[in-house]
């Protein structure tokens, strides 16, 4: 296909390109472009625009509608969970559906929901935008990306509809119960959650491999590494982790699959089950457990980085301040990325390992605590003496704050051996897990989603409606979470269909588990508030102005908002700063966009940091 | 072209200097000088490279239990691992004769990798067959179980490159790019061989080794 955008040269023919000629009368010429612009694939019909598109732009609202959808399975589900928990008498559930709804709540909201959306949804909408390139580095295998994803779901979905359920093992899938007798969904469901996971690993190198390449190769002149919003950092790192921690589910899940259908012991010991031995023989269960949280763990920051990253781009236009420490942000997001592949023992403390091993896991696991406690200090100096504009999106990123601090801290607890023992398959897990990897980055994906709903679709959603729904999610999280600690302490255990009138268990407990599952209903309920916001928005909302947040990145200041396809008309985008141009002493405006020229900001300096 | 930066140079610029922003803003938007495909099979082969050395973490794990029993190694292994090595060495002449604007040797050059690609598919389906009348199956011994999960995984690897090389020598003989694209692709499909042969010298030492 013929490139149909021509280059404008504004450079001069002559410039040298040496980086100490300010005194050249031209303070705005950059040197010619060395790489031809990228060829792009224009869609002709209805199918190829809409349904099967290779425009990153679409990719990204399809993956984010595909993802939301399944969430919103996954939230149902756990209203059933819940009310099965507050009042077990009802006998609303089988134990073999409270099963088979935990698992699928589990991993429908971390794989198919924030794996999805953060990666596939943000990753696709901001990736080319926020680095300045037309599209993606290959549309095609982009599109099959999201197909192979969209294969996933079904495939997941229709382990309902299978005889026996789905499977209903718990998330983590542990053998030899997942594919044993007695388990639910033990020959079917788990066989299709298997193959839906590596339909979803498949799908997701294809897109990994776009979002890799597009940061490395295809950003916009003047566009370094270190000028990247820090938001693109956090994609672009977890999408690394994820090329390197994807491949140990899929050699668990290939494994897995073969000792369940062809009979092998790759992870089935020899035993009994109903009376019966089984032809297995020597296998080793703990082998799939390293497996799975070699990628387990990584996935906890496939989906706090880009969190991370969102949520101090959010934090720092929305105070109209410089983010505090960029460099430090984005060392703390590769050094996190880096460690994380080094603590994933800690999930196993109780299985019987050598205590030298915990050891090790336990010290790992607080030093990762260090560049994550930077994070916080950091979004919390970003915020000291800004202008904080107490919008949306500010909003839902100071509830990540509290919620991930909250978090965090009960992360310490459970990271050492000592005192998760004692804590290990209670309530108080459940709580440090929901309150940091779903609480915390759910807020994110909302305030990102307030914040750029005006790129997507040129609308604003309604305020009042967001400002609601915040204020129920927000404190509504802390009221079904909060308790759940206390719940742990006292020792409920987690993954109990029902307690029947267990002697240790207070009336305390039950009475909680009524309050909870309160909470959880108008929690949940809130986010059809949410849904009809995001839906009606598109047609109702008012009109967003052109670039509405007064943000620096390269996504607000495309020709067309919503952008077009090919995103920046005819002329690639020139790119002068970093994004963090906020307040600068000497500007007319409190904000430099990153493709303002020096020459229209003359007299404005940055401040020394 | 930027100056080669080492991740360490790179991850200490400050982007709010005035130094740094008159640097940055002759940065040409690319990190690493190569093709975008180039480097997308570099970081596809190291996913790979993390697949595979995961199998044989979780092979040297599962050999230590007693129930282990090794498996024979057919000759036929041997003749394949010739044939793949073969057609390294074809391919890696053929890039030369693609660089050197020689046509017909390039393309003979192509089919020929082609035939033994297929051939060395075929000879592990035969090492299959023998296996499996003589009576290893994938769920008489883990060790079988493994050969037979390694060899899938490495074939359908092949398969992916006999897709790409499929897609590259039609390209080539139609001339419908130019001669760098289409000396790029060549390069591309040829490192790809070159990184099967060293996966499965890796997992077929590892398996005669044990």
């Amino acid at each position: 296909m013929s490139d149909e955008y021509e280059h404008k040269l504004e450079a001069k023919s002559d410039y040298t390109g040496d980086a100490s000629s300010v005194s050249t009368p031209d303070i705005d010429a950059v040197p010619d472009a060395e790489l031809p612009d990228q060829e792009l694939y224009h869609s002709h019909s209805w199918w190829t625009t809409y349904v099967f598109s290779q425009d990153a732009k679409y990719i990204g609202i399809q993956y984010a509608l595909t993802a939301i959808g399944t969430g919103l399975l996954g939230l149902v589900l756990s209203w059933l969970m819940r009310i099965q928990l507050a009042w077990p008498g009802l006998g609303w559930l089988e134990p073999s559906s409270y099963y088979q709804f935990v698992t699928m709540h589990g991993m429908i909201m971390v794989v198919y929901l924030l794996t999805a959306l953060f990666l596939g949804g943000f990753g696709n909408l901001l990736i080319p935008l926020m680095c300045g390139a037309r599209d993606m580095a290959f549309p095609y295998v982009n599109m099959l990306s999201y197909w192979a994803f969209v294969v996933a779901v079904v495939v997941l979905l229709a382990s309902f509809f299978v005889p026996g359920g789905p499977t209903g093992a718990g998330w983590t899938l542990y053998p030899p119960q997942a594919i044993t007798a007695g388990t639910p969904g033990y020959n079917g469901g788990i066989i299709l959650m298997l193959i839906s996971l590596i339909l979803f690993v498949a799908g997701f190198t294809m897109g990994g491999l776009n979002y890799i390449i597009t940061v490395l190769q295809l950003r916009a002149r003047g566009m370094t590494l270190m000028r990247l919003p820090l938001t693109i950092w956090g994609i672009f790192t977890a999408t690394v982790l994820a090329m390197f921690a994807f491949p140990a589910l899929l050699v668990g899940c290939l494994m897995m699959t073969l000792d369940s259908l062809l009979g092998t012991s790759f992870f089935m010991p020899a035993m009994v089950s109903l009376g019966e031995t089984l032809t297995h023989e020597g296998g080793s269960p703990i082998l799939f457990q390293h497996l799975f949280w070699f990628f387990g763990h990584p996935e906890v920051y496939i989906v706090a980085l880009p969190a991370f990253g969102i949520v101090s781009d959010l934090l720092s236009v929305h105070s109209r301040k410089t983010i505090f420490g960029y460099r430090m942000m984005v060392w703390a997001i590769v050094g996190i990325g880096a460690l994380s592949f080094f603590v994933w023992a800690h999930h196993m403390y109780v299985s019987g390992m050598n205590p030298w091993f915990g050891f090790f896991f336990a010290t790992t696991t607080l030093i990762i605590a260090v560049p994550t406690a930077i994070k916080v200090y950091n979004w919390i100096l970003t915020l000291w003496r800004g202008n904080i504009v107490l919008s949306l999106p500010m909003l839902f990123s100071l509830g990540f704050i509290v919620t991930f601090l909250n978090g965090g801290l009960t992360g310490l607890f459970l990271g050492n051996v000592t005192v998760d023992v004692p804590l290990s398959d209670t309530y108080f897990v459940v709580a440090h897990f929901h309150m940091v990897m779903g609480i915390a980055p759910i807020l994110v994906v909302f305030g990102a989603i307030y914040h750029w709903y005006p790129l997507v679709t040129g609308r604003m959603m309604n305020e009042t409606l967001g400002k609601v729904h915040f204020w129920i999610t927000f404190i509504g999280s802390y009221a079904i979470y909060f308790p759940m600690h206390y719940q742990g302490f006292v020792g409920v255990p987690r993954r109990y269909y029902e307690i029947y009138d267990s002697p240790y268990i207070d009336v305390s407990t039950l009475l909680l588990n009524k309050f909870i599952t309160i909470a959880v209903l108008i929690v949940g309920a809130a986010q059809l508030l949410f849904l009809y916001n995001l839906f009606a928005s598109a047609r109702l909302g008012k009109k967003a102005e052109k670039n509405p947040w007064k943000a620096n990145s390269l996504e607000w200041q495309t020709p067309q908002m919503p952008p077009e396809h090919g995103n920046w008309g005819k002329e690639l985008p020139k790119v002068y700063r970093w994004p963090y141009d906020f307040s600068v002493p000497g500007a007319k405006e409190d904000y430099i966009p990153q493709t303002q020229p020096p020459s229209e900001i003359i007299g404005a300096k940055v401040e020394k940091t | 072209m930027s100056k080669k930066k080492s991740i360490f140079q790179l991850l200490t610029e400050k982007p709010w200097e005035q130094d740094q922003i008159e640097a940055d803003n002759d940065h040409q938007g690319q990190t690493v000088n190569l093709s975008k495909q180039k480097l997308g099979l570099r970081t596809l082969m190291a996913a790979s490279t993390v697949l595979f050395s995961l199998f044989i973490v979780a092979y040297s794990d599962r050999m230590l239990v007693h129930d282990w029993r090794n498996m024979p190694e057919p000759w036929l292994l041997w003749f394949n691992t010739g044939i793949l090595v073969l057609s390294s060495l074809v391919f890696h002449q053929t890039v030369k004769y693609a660089k050197n604007d020689l046509f017909d040797k390039t393309k003979n050059g192509l089919y020929f990798i082609g035939f033994l690609a297929y051939s060395f598919l075929i000879g592990q389906l035969i090492v299959w067959y023998q296996l499996m009348n003589t009576g290893f199956y994938a769920t008489s011994n883990v060790a079988n179980a493994f050969f037979y999960l390694f060899t899938t995984i490495h074939g359908l690897h092949i398969i992916g490159g006999i897709y790409f090389w499929g897609k590259t020598t039609s390209k080539f003989i139609k001339r419908s790019l130019k001669k760098e694209e289409i000396n790029n692709l060549i390069d591309i499909c040829a490192v790809y061989w070159h990184f099967l042969l060293a996966v499965w010298l890796v997992l077929f030492g590892l398996m005669l080794s044990s």
